[in-house]
């Protein structure tokens, strides 16, 4: 479409983020006690996002799947020197402080995971043999248990969930993805004498989060009941008494949907989910009619993991998913993921306007 | 090849297309699922979530920590926090607004000021939280609402904590005054530490020992019920009262020292040289600091701020004047510690620079005759300095004056404080871009010019001098007190002994500064004649304008505004000094008839202990706009130590 053009942008893409950023700044104004010192700094986070999409998608996705051994290889190194200051400091470490710039290298590998594991299943033709698996699941792996050891759990999921979903996209046949399944059944246990107590606490809570409703509960009861208590139309803008009496714990930021869901009711709250599916069919569309593999992989992982940001988070407020600590994104109040998804985004207008012309 | 790597690329789209639609599938999935569960909660459940919502009484109440008080050395409360009752309306819970309010009002008095702030907070903010319809109530206003409290659900008296100045205008350059937390005040402090906190020290000690006076507070987490009054409490964490402040400062002789000032615009300052503890900090005219803590009207905060006479200006820490002859015996000190020998100089009543025409004149007319270092001092002759300033040249006085701690902050612990200025060829070039002038030495010798010092640091350098050249910071805090617990004095922040002179040149010095004050031609003779103890002083006059040569200084004739300013510095007993203190009293003319005598009253109460009636100090009133607050029980004020 844009072939001709010299800037290259997705304009319904372009016009749904912007819709939902300034609903973002709408609804931070309500959660952060109208505080707007807070709302600056987020347009400013909100700016600076939208200029890294704009940049990348000005790069070609031949560049791109280039490039994508080398970002991976200088993410892993980042996350390293991460985990050693951290042991050096005793105690979780995810910031880099660069004197100017402080970001979680953690972010980076939500972009490179996916462009490393593209890379590599599209040097052989699909679907992939069992070497190639072998050295896909390695990527994905290695990263997460670095980020694993930061501690943060949200954002190990959502990079291994990017991962294998390039994976799944490449044509990984059922029977394996069958055996993973149950191999994660068995190996549940392990995994959960690995987590943290809050950790543990967090899922034990979800299945009756009555049982403590002043300790690990707490989180999970006050958001329902601020859900619940929106109604079909919700209690107004500035008016959710859960939200403005702070019974909803860090409703700027993770539990934000829950606010919104109090104030605006269920037609905002899926007026919202409207947006965010319109945002998700676009990117599916675009990875659907990508011009080559790698690009059609990429995309497509970035689409669904977007998605799956989006699950995760509702499905926290609404009471059916564990407490993880994944951001509500593009709305809820913080820089670093905000800047990773733009750059997704960024990548996916670049993979829309280098399309060919024909089939 | 070329047809492989099509039939490779058509077999992966389809590869990659076909699990893009069971990844949509999925989507789909998902979403109706989140979409049934939001629609479970919101349509189906959301009668009783929002029953959960209006009985989630769980409430995280902070407990405010009680601001510590400020005492004065011997005891006696400067600011203290009284129990006042503020009526405060939960909107949501009152069912007919303007009814509650006109029932209400048949109880207590609501005024118009009152009803129109309250209906304000009422549009701007939202119906849940409780609003104050009155602060302040009497004890019969608050008895008379808690009889009738049945009748009115979602109103309530809450007890609140008003910080007070008994001794109102007399500390407000000193204590300051706590004001309620303002917009700006939200942006640079932590919002917990200050939750159930209505005020912040704005001013004075208030503001500078903030954090130490503030607390910690404490939070309580509580079931209330419906109509939010407490059932049961859950847990608590009580907070940390704030700490107290023991200052140096003696309440009775600033109330002394302000008496002395009498009308004249000016400051007194008296420092204990042993210990550096300020002892009386009075800038006149001064104000009420009650008058800002719940919010001055702007009437009367216009008539302060338009006064000519600038009560808010506080001249002790901030006020910069020439400290004109007031700088003679430091003067002294650099030439004895630089050895510098003028010999005998002869005063003819004026100096000129070598080739110039301009003269420099000797306050004395006729002139002094011949005189050494001690008689200059003495009888304050500017010659003699305009020669010693010629010699020593404007660098070293620079450099000596300035490590007597003149030209710069203090550290006193109080915000704000400016530095001094020592002028140099460097700062004038740098401050104005121009060359410095020989002229402008001559005239600094006698600490005319470019000159400035704060009554602060000319009672710092004053005790400096007492005490022989060991410095020692001035500060109003002499002990901190943590709630139940003992008083911790606080050392001295000693600043060492100065190294340029020797206790022989102190001893001259003073020598000299007692001839001020007791001998036979001392400029402050006057008030040296009927004191029953040792003063070494030296009398100051600071010019305000210009003269034109030949011009005579007639005070007279000019108007008030520009007649010079009486300096006057002072400590006792010279032997053993108690008190250094520094006058000064804006166009009071001249140093020895105006300022010597307010000094000497200051040191009279000090050493010998005259009383005053503090009850004439006190507000006999209570606090502004309150009706109800107790009056404080007077503090007993302890017979002379």
């Amino acid at each position: 479409m844009n072939e001709t053009s010299e800037f290259n942008v997705d304009v319904p893409l372009l016009g749904a983020l912007l819709l939902l950023c300034a609903g973002s700044l709408a609804i931070l104004y309500s959660a952060g006690g109208e505080d707007l010192g807070l709302l600056g700094r987020q347009s400013v986070r909100i700016g600076a996002a939208l200029a890294v999409m704009l940049v990348l998608a000005q790069i070609a996705p031949a560049s791109l799947a280039r490039w994508s051994p080398y970002v991976f290889g200088a993410g892993l190194v980042l996350l390293l020197l991460v985990l050693g200051i951290g042991i050096v400091g005793k105690g979780a470490q995810r910031w880099l402080d660069l004197g100017i710039l402080r970001f979680q290298p953690a972010e980076i590998m939500k972009l490179a995971v996916p462009m490393m594991v593209a890379w590599i299943l599209t040097r052989t033709p699909l679907p992939p043999r069992i070497r190639d698996l072998a050295v896909a699941m390695a990527v994905v792996l290695v990263p997460v248990a670095l980020v694993v050891l930061q501690p943060d759990l949200g954002t190990a999921v959502l990079i291994g969930v990017s991962g294998v979903l390039v994976i799944f996209l490449a044509g990984l046949r059922w029977r394996y993805i069958l055996s993973v399944v149950l191999l994660v059944a068995a190996t549940t246990p392990v995994l959960w004498s690995m987590l943290h107590d809050y950790q543990r606490r967090r899922i034990v809570t979800l299945f009756d989060p009555w049982a403590d409703p002043l300790g690990a509960g707490y989180h999970t009861i006050q958001s329902i009941i601020a859900v619940g208590s929106g109604g079909t139309y919700g209690k107004g803008w500035l008016n959710g008494s859960q939200s403005q009496l702070e019974f909803i714990p860090e409703r700027s930021t993770d539990f934000i949907y829950a606010v919104f869901a109090e104030e605006f009711g269920l037609i905002g709250g899926l007026t919202l989910v409207a947006l965010y599916m319109f945002i998700i069919a676009r990117s599916l569309m675009i990875s659907f009619y990508a011009r080559d593999t790698y690009s059609r992989l990429l995309s497509g992982s970035l689409a669904l993991t977007f998605f799956f940001y989006l699950f995760v988070n509702i499905g926290m407020v609404a009471g059916i998913l564990p407490v993880v600590g994944v951001p509500l994104p593009l709305v809820s109040y913080g820089g670093t993921s905000m800047v990773t998804l733009m750059a997704g985004f960024g990548i996916l207008m670049s993979i829309q306007s280098h399309r060919p012309l024909m089939q | 090849m070329a047809e492989l790597a099509i039939r490779d690329y058509l077999r992966e789209t389809s590869i990659i297309q076909s699990r893009l639609i069971t990844a949509l599938v999925v989507v789909v999935i998902g979403t109706l699922a989140l979409v049934a569960r939001l629609a479970y909660l919101q349509v189906v459940n959301h009668s009783h979530y929002a029953t959960l919502s209006l009985n989630n009484r769980i409430h995280l109440i902070p407990l405010p920590p009680v601001r510590g008080t400020v005492y004065d050395r011997n005891g006696v409360v400067l600011a203290q926090n009284f129990p006042v009752y503020n009526l405060e309306v939960t909107p949501d819970q009152v069912e007919v607004m303007a009814q509650t309010v006109d029932e209400l009002a048949q109880l207590i008095r609501v005024g118009d000021d009152d009803l129109a702030a309250f209906e304000r907070k009422l549009e701007q903010r939202p119906g849940f939280e409780p609003q104050v319809l009155r602060y302040n109530l009497a004890d019969d206003e608050a008895a008379r609402f808690s009889i009738n409290q049945y009748r009115f659900p979602g109103v309530r008296l809450q007890a609140r904590l008003q910080r007070y100045y008994p001794y109102r205008a007399l500390t407000s350059h000193v204590v300051g005054y706590v004001g309620r937390i303002s917009e700006a005040d939200l942006g640079r402090i932590d919002r917990t530490s200050y939750r159930g906190t209505d005020y912040i020290g704005k001013l004075g000690l208030e503001a500078h020992y903030e954090r130490t006076l503030l607390g910690k507070v404490g939070f309580e987490q509580v079931e209330t019920n419906a109509h939010g009054r407490v059932v049961r409490q859950l847990s608590r964490t009580p907070p940390v009262a704030g700490k107290n402040l023991h200052l140096s400062l003696d309440i009775r002789l600033q109330h002394a020292a302000t008496e002395a000032l009498g009308e004249y615009r000016g400051a007194v300052v008296a420092i204990e040289p042993a210990t550096g503890g300020i002892l009386a900090f009075v800038s006149n005219p001064s104000y009420d600091p009650n008058l800002f803590v719940n919010g001055i009207d702007a009437a009367a905060y216009g008539e302060l701020r338009n006064s000519t006479d600038r009560p808010l200006l506080n001249r002790a820490l901030n006020g910069r004047y020439a400290p004109g002859s007031t700088i003679k015996p430091i003067m002294g000190l650099v030439q004895l510690g630089e050895d510098e020998n003028l010999g005998e100089v002869f005063c003819p009543g004026w100096y000129k620079l070598p080739n110039r025409s301009r003269p420099y004149r000797d306050w004395k007319r006729g002139g002094h005759g011949k005189v050494g270092l001690t008689e200059a001092i003495e009888q304050s002759c500017d010659v003699y300095f305009y020669r010693l300033a010629r010699a020593l040249g404007i660098e070293r006085m620079h450099a000596k004056l300035t490590e007597f701690g003149l030209g710069n902050a203090t550290g006193v612990d109080l915000d704000g404080e400016p530095d001094g200025l020592i002028p140099s060829p460097a700062w004038k070039s740098a401050a104005r871009g121009e060359p410095w002038y020989p002229g402008e030495t001559i005239i600094a010798g006698i600490g005319q010019g470019y000159m400035l010092v704060t009554p602060l640091q000319l009672a710092a350098v004053t005790a400096t001098v007492a005490n022989r050249g060991h410095r020692i910071t001035p500060r109003l805090l002499a002990s901190l007190q943590s709630p139940r617990a003992l008083i911790e004095p606080l050392a001295a922040d000693d600043q060492g002994q100065l190294e340029a002179n020797t206790p022989a040149d102190y001893q001259r010095i003073i020598e000299n500064m007692v001839g001020v004050v007791h001998g036979k031609r001392g400029t402050a003779r006057a008030i040296g004649k009927t004191a029953r103890y040792t003063i070494a002083g030296k009398t100051g006059t600071a010019q305000v304008i210009g003269l034109a040569p030949g011009q005579k200084y007639d005070a007279e004739s000019i108007p008030e505004k520009f007649r010079d300013h009486a300096l006057f510095i002072a400590f006792a007993p010279a032997e053993d000094p108690k008190i250094a203190v520094a006058v000064i009293a804006e166009n009071g003319g001249g140093g020895s008839r105006t300022a010597a005598p307010i000094a000497r009253q200051v040191l009279d109460y000090y050493l010998l202990g005259r009383h005053f009636d503090m009850d004439d100090a006190m507000a006999d009133e209570p606090p502004p706009g309150n009706t109800g607050l107790r009056v404080p029980t007077r503090p007993v004020i302890p017979g002379w130590l």
